[in-house]
């Protein structure tokens, strides 16, 4: 055993751990403080596949504007515990006999038709892949128009929400 | 060098990061209440030990013999999370901030710093979007509606001034070509330091760091006047001290950033022509930055001891209106620097 | 390149996203469905990177960075949304948000 398989036995199991426990709270902030923890052990994975700069970005992104703009809407508006989780275990024995199902093909299809066993590449042009400069030169060469297009995107829901959340002063 | 010995150099190095940290923590406490005394015309604490030198230790021994309260309507465990978010984020700040340039020892090539990280900036940036965290949980988790108030409206000056924060950083980034620490504190040799190159950035960055700290004029989310005492209201003994302790260790955080950022770092000008040993030249340089540090902590705590509280709204406004446009004004002629001007 | 294997993280990431589904499926706060959707997003950023780092080619990487940016703007009108739903019918169950619903 060596300190990668260490780490990704680590964070993996806290990653599928925090997600069953986030869709199983009735309190939305103890989901919220889950989903963090999950976005947290994503960027540890993201690290091990030598994604520097995705995994910096995931937590600045994710976990420091994301979900804490979800803890305020929560905060804010103070919702009342999901009772219904309780209610209607018909619904929720189908949707987990749904889940298990297409987990289990989507199980058999990674491991008997392997998407690219053959296509193996040195560490070091996997380190150079997640390196900023590599992704910031194929943003600002190849994807320059989607990454405007993106830049007008967050304009537009900056627009939006405020249009959309403000009192209307009559 | 194999991989064993580059674990237990860390590791002793973290130790002794740690330890400094702490002693300058509790130390700038008592720095702190001698220059409001100075500021005041007061004397300040003088009973413990030689002019009350020994007044943290006192400090630290009152808080851990006090009561632990947790409030009945608090959520137990958030309320324990928010100090030990607050602590976390501050100490690891620090693990990429570098205070001197390499040393040799036993033989070693040692780098002053815990880990040399080639997006160091971008995670001292990750951190302190973490930092929100701390605030808002102890605000919500109390149960009281001034804690609330002063957790929400901390963490909306905290995302506000991040924006200006960010943007003011990538001046200097632009500038170093590098995201690592170490490289730009070496494009700032000499005396052309950034905060002579673009001082718009500068001042957009040291009127931010009073922000994200919640120092005065900033101190909105525990204005003890309006709030009580805000996202910390409701907390006691040893989780207050953790508050308190990640307060000032986001200073010197603040403080050695600003230092690296736009002060040349441990860069002194025209220490190289004196001719000097080069384990001279290397205690200089690391007292270079110490010193240069230790000013920036007395000018925290000189604005706070001059300068009165902002209103929400004008604290608001000069983030948005002022603070934002300045350092995208300053972004523009740091790239007008780059093409046209630096070779 | 690495001795873990690449099945090993697209299984973890059908797994999350998988649970996000379900979690769709069997909640009804509607801040929870979203917070699912972004465990679903998650989740293919996940075999994304897994992916981009196998082959050693940034683009599935650079495609992550667009994923965050939509999720980013999705978050923000999202939550407007909700904070306008939760104005007008003091609930969050997305059940009772039926009046368009003939």
């Amino acid at each position: 055993m060596n300190l990668e398989i260490i780490l990704f036995i680590l964070f993996s199991v806290i990653a599928a751990a925090s997600a069953v426990i986030m869709i199983t709270r009735a309190n939305p902030i103890i989901s919220a403080l889950f989903l963090v923890l999950n976005f947290a052990c994503l960027a540890g994975l993201y690290l091990l596949l030598n994604a520097q700069f995705i995994a910096v970005t995931q937590i600045i992104v994710y976990a420091g504007a994301i979900m804490v703009l979800f803890l305020f809407v929560i905060m804010l508006l103070r919702p009342e515990h999901d009772l219904t989780l309780q209610k209607k275990s018909k619904i929720k024995f189908m949707a987990a006999a749904a889940g298990i199902f297409v987990f289990a093909q989507l199980v058999y299809i990674i491991f008997f038709f392997s998407p690219n066993a053959s296509q193996k590449t040195s560490v070091q042009s996997s380190i150079n892949s997640g390196t900023i400069e590599q992704i910031g030169t194929a943003i600002f060469t190849k994807y320059v128009i989607p990454f405007e297009a993106a830049g007008y995107l967050l304009l537009a829901a900056a627009i939006g929400a405020l249009v959309l959340a403000k009192k209307k002063f009559e | 060098m194999n991989i064993w010995e580059i674990i237990v150099i860390t590791l002793i190095k973290i130790l002794i990061v740690f330890t400094l940290l702490l002693l300058t923590v509790s130390y700038l406490v008592y720095f702190e209440r001698k220059i409001s005394a100075w500021a005041q015309n007061r004397i300040g604490p003088n009973r413990t030990g030689w002019k009350g030198a020994l007044q943290p230790f006192a400090d630290v021994g009152k808080l851990l013999l006090k009561e632990d309260i947790v409030p009945v309507n608090a959520s137990k465990v958030v309320h324990t999370l928010a100090p030990v978010i607050a602590l976390f984020v501050a100490f690891t700040t620090f693990a990429v901030i570098p205070i001197g340039p390499d040393i040799k020892l036993f033989g070693y090539n040692i780098q002053l710093v815990a880990a040399d990280v080639n997006i160091g900036i971008l995670y001292v940036l990750a951190l302190t979007s973490l930092g929100v965290y701390a605030i808002t949980f102890a605000g919500w988790s109390s149960g009281s509606k001034y804690s609330l108030l002063g957790g929400i409206r901390s963490s909306a000056q905290m995302i506000s001034y991040e924006i200006s924060m960010g943007f003011s950083v990538a001046g200097v980034l632009l500038l170093a070509g590098s995201l690592r620490p170490y490289d730009i504190v070496y494009s700032q040799s000499g005396w052309l330091w950034n905060a002579v190159i673009q001082p718009i950035g500068f001042i957009t960055f040291f009127v931010s760091a009073f922000a994200e700290t919640n120092r005065l004029p900033f101190d909105l989310p525990e204005a003890e006047p309006e709030l009580v005492g805000g996202y910390h209201t409701e907390y006691s003994s040893m989780k207050f001290a953790s508050f308190f302790l990640a307060e000032y260790a986001n200073m010197i955080i603040s403080g050695a950033l600003i230092v690296t950022l736009y002060l040349g770092g441990w860069h002194f000008p025209w220490l190289e022509s004196f001719g000097l040993a080069p384990w001279l030249v290397v205690a200089i340089q690391i007292l270079t930055f110490i010193f240069k540090l230790a000013f920036i902590l007395f000018f925290f705590m000189w604005v706070r001891w001059s300068i009165p509280r902002f209103r929400y709204d004008q604290l608001m406004n000069l983030g948005w209106k002022v603070m934002f446009p300045l350092s995208l004004l300053n972004l523009v002629w740091v790239a007008i620097v780059v093409m046209y001007i630096k070779p | 390149m690495t001795t873990i294997p690449i099945e090993y993280y697209l299984v973890l990431s059908a797994f999350m996203f998988i649970t996000g589904v379900i979690g769709v499926l069997i909640r009804r706060n509607a801040i929870i469905v979203f917070m699912c959707i972004e465990l679903m997003l998650n989740s293919a950023n996940l075999s994304l990177v897994t992916f981009s780092s196998y082959m050693g080619n940034s683009i599935g990487q650079v495609f992550v960075f667009f994923v965050m940016t939509v999720a980013a703007a999705e978050a923000a009108i999202g939550l407007a949304i909700i904070i306008a739903l939760f104005r007008n019918k003091m609930t969050l169950n997305i059940d009772e948000v039926n009046i368009m619903k003939w």
